[in-house]
């Protein structure tokens, strides 16, 4: 053969190569290094298969670095993914600015309906929804039985702060490095901030008035707030105010901790004998109310999937986030490794199947808080925003860590709680000002 | 004359320096024995620090979910191609500068010094509507591009300080023998530098290897480096320490290596010079 005659079959077998590669789409998917992630990710082979036509390419990213590369991508239309793992606060903000497929024309067999209410609505606007939930969560209290029992205390199902202050000081035993209560100190939006925030909703408080004027000045965020110092000083764990939810997750499961107030998603992590030394003697209750109050703080996250409206292959994306979210996933999991490891929080059925109920000692408080929660309304107070943990705008990511900064700066004794307050006061009105509030 | 130093003096000394060495290496360290550890040992409380359950565990997940030679590749590529580009700008205008300032050029130094003052996070919407429109998101020549441009400012200013050193006589020498300003710079006065330009290159290829902003930023599936395997181990609810740590190890394993055996090379090029 001729080096021509060679050369020119070198090119058709590359030409043919790339129509058979032009057939396939593939699609790009970014989400978080979280446990129920990477089982998706282990599981894909499953899709593919069923799939051939679509290759999967997986972008992983710490949370805070892959929340600066989505909100990049998307504002300024880059279009490198096709799947973007997001959050509750992000999808109502980014669906109103036009940034979102919507989730229509959903296949019959996906059943929307059985989606969790409360999950659903923070994934819509405008009853439009506009991301697939992959696990949800809401917080609740984790406890030790064993050290209560030892306390002679008992904590109620629905327990109110009192409950949670008296049970935290009767557990401590600070000589044997056993703390009453380990609660998020790192500074964070998503650090601390979530967890005060739905503390202080618990109590009645409220980021903002009608005005939009910052309400840190008010009786109900002071005594929020000093409730969370007290009670972090003088039965809390040292250096608290670095701890966030691993470092919380790792004293708790090492046995130092008599109760542990997070994301209910933890309920897999401590019950889990591999990994946690308490594993069998840990209870459960609802997030505490505040006197005649009836609010739970209203914690409400949902990691969702969703589909950026730049992406070329909207098609394939959409196959994608409906097979990953869909109850047959959840049997794929519940298959493959057990009901306990079946995402929690976003579908009504997999809290009615007594295989998950028998498994996951959790799924009961998790229901219940996840159903308690009303992102709607945060506050018994009026509100001008939407959110639970937080307030669902989108100047909340900075200046809610800079309020973080505060508190947690007064949680590590370097100012005193109403420092913190009248400073995160003047730096959220200035903010808000800035950022031309009211709208 | 050097000073007399007592043996007492001496071992003093060096003990002090041994502990600083491994103050400084430990945290390494501190990676390398997580990274043997399984997750419940990693968090531990109190850790242990040799005596726990050596195993590989941690490698074999991060082998298994990752493509380790994909990002190892990435990164190959970015930063020797970006250090090489940067060099083949920088040696003729570190030639100039050195061997025939103009007046402004202390200026000119100056000025491409303060392009490294500016936070990088303020350019980023810029570069990425730019990348965007040219296609160089998610590229490697994308990011060798950056990086060329990055590192530049300190490409050159090294490589001046080395050829201010050189007399420019010898320059002038070859000259008269009717050098051409090209073989000038190829035959007499690279060869000349050579420890000055191997110290560059080294520190350079090690800056781009760790560079954390723009090859995240900039990347996606197809070009993301080793920095992008390690951000993937972080994980906000769950434990990780024990894979992010071997990750960690895997990544910085070769520019360890690469460092240790040119050490010579980088001490001899950072101290070249009689006032240095």
């Amino acid at each position: 053969m001729t080096l021509r005659a060679q050369a020119l079959w070198g090119a058709c077998a590359i030409a043919a190569l790339s129509t058979a590669a032009a057939a396939e789409t593939t699609i790009t998917i970014a989400t978080v290094n979280n446990g129920d992630m990477v089982r998706m990710q282990g599981l894909s082979d499953e899709f593919t298969k069923a799939h051939p036509d679509i290759k999967l390419e997986w972008v992983t990213l710490e949370e805070n670095i892959l929340r600066q590369r989505v909100t990049t991508d998307i504002a300024t239309k880059g279009g490198q993914y096709d799947v973007m793992t997001i959050g509750t606060y992000e999808v109502p903000i980014w669906a109103k600015q036009n940034w979102l497929a919507p989730l229509t024309d959903v296949p019959a067999d996906y059943d929307v309906d059985d989606l969790l209410p409360s999950i659903r609505s923070a994934l819509s606007v405008d009853g439009t929804l506009y991301a697939a939930p992959f696990y949800g969560e809401s917080a609740m209290v984790m406890y030790r039985k064993d050290l209560a029992d030892k306390a002679g205390v008992t904590i109620p199902d629905q327990p109110k702060w009192d409950d949670i202050m008296a049970a935290a000081k009767a557990m401590t035993d600070k000589g044997n490095e056993i703390y009453g209560i380990c609660l998020r100190g790192k500074p964070g939006w998503g650090e601390n901030m979530a967890f005060i925030t739905a503390m202080a909703n618990s109590y009645g408080a409220r980021w903002f008035d009608m005005d939009w004027k910052a309400q840190f000045d008010s009786p109900e965020w002071k005594a929020a707030l000093d409730d969370y110092l007290s009670m972090m000083n003088e039965y809390g764990p040292p250096g608290a105010s670095s701890n966030g939810f691993n470092e919380n997750l790792s004293l708790f499961q090492t046995g130092k901790c008599g109760m542990w107030i997070d994301a209910t998603v933890a309920g897999s992590f401590v019950t889990d004998p591999d990994n946690s030394t308490v594993a069998d003697s840990v209870a459960f209750a609802q997030f505490p109310t505040k006197g005649d109050l009836e609010n739970h703080g209203n914690w409400l996250w949902a990691w969702s999937l969703a589909i950026p409206a730049t992406t070329d292959a909207p098609d394939a994306a959409k196959t994608f986030v409906t097979w990953a979210t869909s109850k047959a996933y959840t049997e794929l999991v519940a298959e493959k490794d057990g009901w306990r490891a079946a995402p929690p929080g976003t579908r009504t059925s997999l809290y009615e199947n007594p295989d998950y109920q028998a498994a996951a000692p959790f799924a009961e408080m998790t229901l219940k808080s996840m159903n308690a929660a009303t992102p709607d309304h945060p506050s018994v107070q009026e509100t001008p925003y939407t959110g639970g943990q937080f307030v669902a705008i989108p100047e909340f990511q900075g200046i809610g860590t800079a309020v973080g900064q505060q508190f947690s700066a007064a949680l590590a004794g370097q100012v005193t709680a109403d420092q913190a307050l009248s400073s995160a006061q003047s730096l959220t009105d200035r903010e808000m000002k800035r950022a031309g509030y009211p709208k | 004359m050097a000073r007399a130093v007592t043996n007492q003096r001496k071992s003093i000394n060096t003990l002090i320096a041994w502990a600083i060495g491994f103050l400084i290496f430990f945290p390494i360290l501190w990676t390398i024995l997580t990274s043997f550890k399984t997750e419940a040992e990693a968090i531990a409380s109190p850790p242990s620090f040799l005596f726990f359950h050596w195993n590989l565990d941690a490698y074999h997940e991060v082998q298994e979910r990752s493509n380790y030679f994909l990002h190892f590749w990435n990164s190959v590529v970015i930063s020797l191609g970006s250090t090489l580009v940067g060099l083949a700008i920088a040696i003729p205008a570190a030639w100039s500068m050195a061997f025939v300032p103009a007046k402004r050029t202390k200026d000119v130094l100056m000025w491409m010094l303060s392009t490294k003052m500016l936070p990088p996070v303020g350019v980023l919407i810029p570069i990425y509507l730019i990348f965007r429109d040219t296609g160089l998101l998610d590229t490697r020549i994308g990011l060798v591009i950056v990086m060329t441009l990055i590192n530049l400012p300190i490409i050159i200013w090294m490589l001046f300080t080395y050829f201010r050193e050189i007399p420019g006589e010898i320059l002038e020498a070859a000259r008269m023998d009717g050098a051409t300003l090209r073989d000038e710079i190829i035959h007499v006065l690279t060869p000349m530098a050579v420890p000055g330009i191997a110290s560059t290159l080294l520190l350079n290829v090690i800056l781009s290897w760790n560079e954390a902003f723009w090859t995240l930023n900039l990347t996606a599936a197809k070009a993301a480096p080793l920095t992008a395997f390690i951000a993937s181990y972080s994980s906000p609810e769950g434990l990780f320490y024990a894979k992010l740590s071997a990750a960690s190890t895997m990544a910085i394993a070769p520019i360890l290596i690469l460092g240790w055996f040119s050490q010579k090379q980088l001490v001899r090029g950072l101290t070249f010079g009689a006032v240095k």
